[in-house]
């Protein structure tokens, strides 16, 4: 008798779940047929769906806590902006995209590779993340990240990872693209800044071993020995170290002109103070990485003077949306001026995920959305002539959006960020694009 | 079964002293050291044979070393006085002391932040830093006695591994609490002007904050000597060190004494905060780590449990950390030797403790943590 009626039951839900599968299939059928015939249960890696009544959800993967958060807390901003503007005005009410609300879930990457690894991980599991604006740093991207979501399908659209190998032909993964610079570029025209406007013909640098600092250090090394100068010390630091004074003394002995070190802070900010008193005449220069508001806080009297260089913010394109509309909607959503350098392109990144899924998303009868991963990401990386904040986009087939690029050399206290002077403009200033250094 | 028990342990006892007594174990110790001796002195004469700016340094260079080695001792020394004195009087590793040095070093900072604000740090520089480090000392002080009073005494105890695991918490507790109230951001100490630059002092470029650390470090460790030698409470602390039970029985109140050693390391503790942060400008929450691992290896490596063990351990180890790198290393055109210093200092620890295990000045009895 007990098998009997275990039987029926099993049998019940049996019928049970085929009329389902039925039904989800009839739904299926008919959003797929509305759009070029993309059918979400064959094609590579699915749709994102999103039912009618819910948000569609992006994902953040940026650093924002700890040493580095105002570089993570800044892009953060840039892409809260961007979904405020999705109605055309940057009013502080959100916009909507194919009528829903767009959602933004913010992971942290702790400018790591552990973080990356710990976020990456969580966004890829998460089926209702449509694409991922991040990372902030390039080791918690490089081999991290950019491979875990890959392997998912889903899109990681970084704002300020600058690392060469990232979109190094060997090493890009494919489905992570970026519209910050490449570092060749940052690191070209350092290179050319100190040889040429500041007429140093030796210079040392100290990176921190992580995928940024080396790749920027060795692109600066590469194009200041092909202009003629002479690298005198390529030294390398534990990111966590306070103390550089018997390191900075042994640089001395080469009696370098220039001491270029692209880190973090607060190594960058204390390397500045503590080469203030062991090597006083030597220029000392930093990068994108260095240049945040943190920085004023640690070296104190010892950042007058000192070089960093970045992306050119007081030329981007659009510069009246920039400077009329966007920085003064950032002071008033949140309270400071930017924290660092990085929030446009942030911004950039995020509308043309919007674009891109525009285009692609397939809108069902019944208001709900399927969003096809690899047709997502295909849109994306054929950005082409996209007039952004940042300039014009272009994406590369290795993910490199940023092709022509404006570096500035800013010198503190007049740095364009909250504690330095929001308002500076670069003491030198140049355009490269990205095919020229390769 | 006790009896068996009994019989494996005096059987293996016997398996180690006969082991002990191989003579290969010798040898291969001694072939360590005439291996070890060797790469150094090929190390330094290499190094000492480049000529400066190409892989070698000046003269004036290698003085630099020595002066940042021993005002980076000095602080070392002043902190590994606390593990020392805690470790000689209640035989337990206090991992939290690093913590007790940061908790000072916020204190001082909120003084000095607010000194500099106003203007009073630089018209009475004097005055200013010495009552950032007295609100610095007293913090310290107050933390390392709370931290007795709540983490160690309920445990006294308790089988030895225990506190050591509530030192661990303890540390970790304070540490997050302080990233709780005042942010993960290294925030800049301000120095007063004084101290900024350098003077010259045997034909040498000084810089002065590190002079002021060196002076300030030697005068704590004298006053502190003393302390422990002159004074009828340092002479109950050493009373409590060499046998607790004796000592209380001959009417010493030993919850009294063992908080004041948790004092006095707490203010020595607080004086190194303002000493760290005046020369490297900035606080920040897990700043007591490392140092406070350091000012740890420096214990153990001059002997814990002995006052001049640490004083000698913190100047060795701040000096092995400056020149080290530079005159070994480079030698053998290793690039960037300075990044390896830690690696290198516990390298020295390692062999210091394979022929003196109770450290340069202990007395040789080996403890297990």
């Amino acid at each position: 008798m007990k098998h009997q009626r275990w039987f029926t039951t099993l049998a019940l839900l049996g019928v049970l779940s085929l009329v389902a599968a039925a039904c989800a299939s009839d739904d299926d059928g008919g959003g797929g047929g509305g759009d070029g015939g993309v059918d979400c249960a064959t094609v590579e890696f699915g749709c994102v769906e999103v039912s009618a009544d819910e948000p569609i959800t992006l994902g953040s993967l940026l650093s924002i806590s700890g040493d580095t958060a105002s570089l993570g807390t800044d892009s953060n901003h840039g892409i809260e902006l961007a979904i405020d503007d999705l109605d055309d005005t940057l009013d502080g009410t959100p916009g909507q995209l194919l009528d829903h609300d767009v959602e933004l879930q913010q992971e942290d990457d702790l400018c790591s590779a552990e973080g990356g690894q710990a976020g990456g991980t969580a966004l890829a599991n998460d089926p209702k993340i449509a694409a991922v604006i991040g990372t902030s740093c390039s080791s918690s991207a490089l081999g991290v990240a950019d491979k875990l979501l890959s392997d998912k399908g889903i899109l990681l659209f970084s704002p300020s990872n600058t690392g060469p190998s990232l979109t190094a032909e060997d090493q890009h993964q494919p489905f992570y693209a970026r519209t910050a610079h490449n570092d060749k570029i940052q690191g070209a025209i350092v290179a050319e800044f100190v040889f040429n406007e500041l007429g140093l013909d030796t210079a040392a640098t100290i990176n921190d071993e992580s995928p940024y600092a080396a790749g920027l250090a060795e692109a600066f090394r590469t194009n200041f020995e092909a202009a003629g100068g002479t690298i005198t010390a390529v030294e390398q630091i534990d990111s966590g170290d306070q103390d550089f004074s018997a390191l900075l003394r042994s640089i001395a002995e080469g009696n370098p002109g220039a001491l270029y070190f692209p880190d973090f802070n607060p190594a960058c900010a204390l390397i500045t103070k503590q080469a203030a008193d062991i090597m006083p005449d030597a220029a000392l220069l930093g990068s994108d990485g260095c240049l945040a508001t943190e920085f004023f806080g640690t070296a104190g009297d010892a950042a007058d003077g000192v070089y960093a260089s970045s992306p050119d913010v007081t030329v981007f394109q659009g510069g009246d949306f920039y400077k009329n509309e966007f920085l003064p909607a950032y002071s008033e959503q949140f309270g400071t001026a930017p924290t660092s350098v990085f929030h446009a392109h942030a911004f950039d990144a995020t509308n043309i995920v919007f674009d891109a899924i525009e285009a692609v998303a397939i809108q069902n009868d019944d208001g709900s959305l399927s969003i096809p991963r690899q047709a997502l990401r295909d849109a994306v990386f054929d950005t082409s002539g996209y007039q952004g904040i940042t300039g014009t986009i272009t994406c590369t087939p290795t993910g490199d959006c940023a092709t022509d690029v404006t570096i500035g050399i800013f010198q503190a206290p007049g740095w364009p960020v909250e504690g330095g002077d929001p308002n500076a403009s670069a003491v030198y200033s140049d355009t490269k694009s990205l095919a020229d250094v390769s | 079964m006790a009896d068996r028990e009994g019989g494996v342990a005096r059987v293996a006892d016997v398996r180690m002293s006969r082991f002990e007594r191989l003579p290969w174990r010798r040898i291969i110790l001694l072939i360590l050291s005439i291996g070890l001796i060797t790469l150094t002195i090929i190390g330094s004469v290499a190094t000492l044979s480049k000529p400066p700016g190409e892989g070698g340094y000046s003269g004036a260079t290698w003085a630099g070393f020595v002066v940042d080695g021993i005002s980076q001792g000095a602080i070392y020394a002043l902190i590994a006085i606390g593990y020392t004195l805690v470790y000689g009087i209640l035989r337990m590793i206090n991992f939290a002391h690093g913590e007790v040095m940061m908790t000072g070093a916020f204190a001082g900072f909120f003084f000095a932040a607010a000194y500099a604000e106003s203007g009073f740090l630089n018209r009475h520089p004097i005055t200013a830093m010495l009552i950032v480090t007295l609100a610095a000392l007293i913090v310290s002080m107050i933390v390392a006695v709370l931290l007795e009073r709540i983490a160690y005494r309920p445990l006294r105890n308790a089988p030895r591994l225990v506190p050591l695991i509530t030192a661990i918490g303890a540390s970790l507790f304070i540490q997050n609490a302080f990233r709780g109230f005042f942010g993960p951001q290294a925030r800049g100490f301000p120095r007063p002007d004084i101290l900024i630059g350098n003077v010259e002092l045997f034909g040498l470029e000084i810089p002065k904050v590190r002079i002021l650390v060196v002076v300030v470090g030697l005068v704590c460790m004298v006053l502190l000597q003393g302390f422990v030698a002159r004074t009828r409470t340092g002479r109950s602390m050493r009373a409590v060190a060499q046998d607790r039970e004796i000592a209380s029985l001959m009417g010493i109140d030993v919850n009294r004494v063992i908080m004041i050693t948790f004092a006095v390391g707490g203010i020595l503790a607080g004086i190194a905060a303002v000493l760290f942060a005046t020369t490297f400008e900035q606080v920040r929450f897990d700043m007591g780590f490392k140092v406070g691992i350091a000012a740890f290896t420096a214990a153990v490596l001059g002997g814990i449990g002995s006052i001049g063990g640490a004083v000698l351990g913190g100047f060795l180890l701040g000096l092995l950390q400056a020149i080290g790198p530079a005159l070994i290393l480079s030698g053998f055109g290793i690039p960037s030797p300075f990044a390896l210093k830690d690696a290198f200092t516990f390298l020295v620890l390692v062999l210091v403790l394979v022929y003196r295990p109770g450290g340069l000045l202990g007395t040789g009895e080996q403890e297990k943590v």
